[in-house]
């Protein structure tokens, strides 16, 4: 699993690559817990390269959306492949959480 | 056809158990997303298998078995350690809940039993053994 982080002004653009599991969120956990990533006005998850997410890497997003939402970051995913998107389907998070079909829509949310 | 794999008990080997299970139903002109779906049920099994219930000690193993009849696949996750494993009846999750308490945990066993026809835990001899299964078309 790798985090690319890009920076762009207000924007926070993370590209995930590989496959988030228990064994991996780890490095995506250190990432969003990084305190200035709250001086950002939106964090965009690119998730054409994320192949594969567990309960684990679910649960990263999850424990940070609170902390996010309380300093107005807006968490935004886009560019999720059918088979990762099911995962937030089954669970619901599709409805709790922010995820776009392109990196345009993603930018003007 | 039967296919068999050992691992021991660290979170690491977890990218190798989801491999062994893609390999196993690649070759069965499955949708990409039902092949994703018994892969992470699995893997959730195992990790917890790993995490919970052998503290991820490495010099303990799991046993993993894959069988497939009649479009139905059978899958039995057994441990060797002396610690039984049997997770409390499953509850769906408060997500708005956890959001709020920021917990990482405590979906896995929800997205088990939501993927899978079946899933039983139980005890054979003084280790834990689950069993899963699901009818494939």
């Amino acid at each position: 699993m790798k985090v690319t982080a890009q920076p762009s002004a207000d924007i926070l653009t993370l590209l995930l690559d590989g496959e988030l599991d228990a064994s991996s969120a780890i490095v995506l956990d250190t990432e969003l817990a990084k305190p200035d990533i709250l001086n950002y006005r939106k964090v965009l998850v690119d998730c054409a390269k994320l192949s594969y997410i567990s309960s684990a890497g679910l649960g990263v997003f999850i424990s940070h959306l609170q902390r996010f939402q309380d300093a107005h970051v807006k968490l935004v995913f886009f560019n999720m492949q059918e088979k990762v998107f099911n995962v937030f389907e089954i669970l619901g998070l599709d409805a709790l959480m922010t995820i776009v079909p392109s990196a345009t829509e993603a930018e003007a949310v | 056809m039967k296919s068999a794999l050992r691992i021991a008990c660290s979170r690491s080997h977890l990218q190798q158990v989801r491999d062994f299970v893609r390999t196993y139903l690649n070759s069965r002109q499955l949708p990409e997303i039902t092949i994703n779906q018994v892969v992470l049920a699995v893997d959730e099994v195992v990790a917890n298998f790993i995490i919970h219930a052998n503290g991820e000690d490495e010099s303990q193993f799991l046993d993993l078995e894959l069988t497939f009849e009649n479009h139905d696949l059978n899958v039995e996750i057994a441990d060797h350690g002396n610690t039984i494993f049997l997770p409390p009846p499953h509850q769906s999750p408060n997500l708005h809940d956890y959001i709020r308490q920021g917990r990482k945990g405590g979906m896995g066993m929800t997205l088990v039993n939501r993927l899978m026809d079946r899933v039983v835990f139980f005890t054979r001899g003084n280790h834990t053994v689950c069993h899963l299964s699901k009818h494939l078309n």
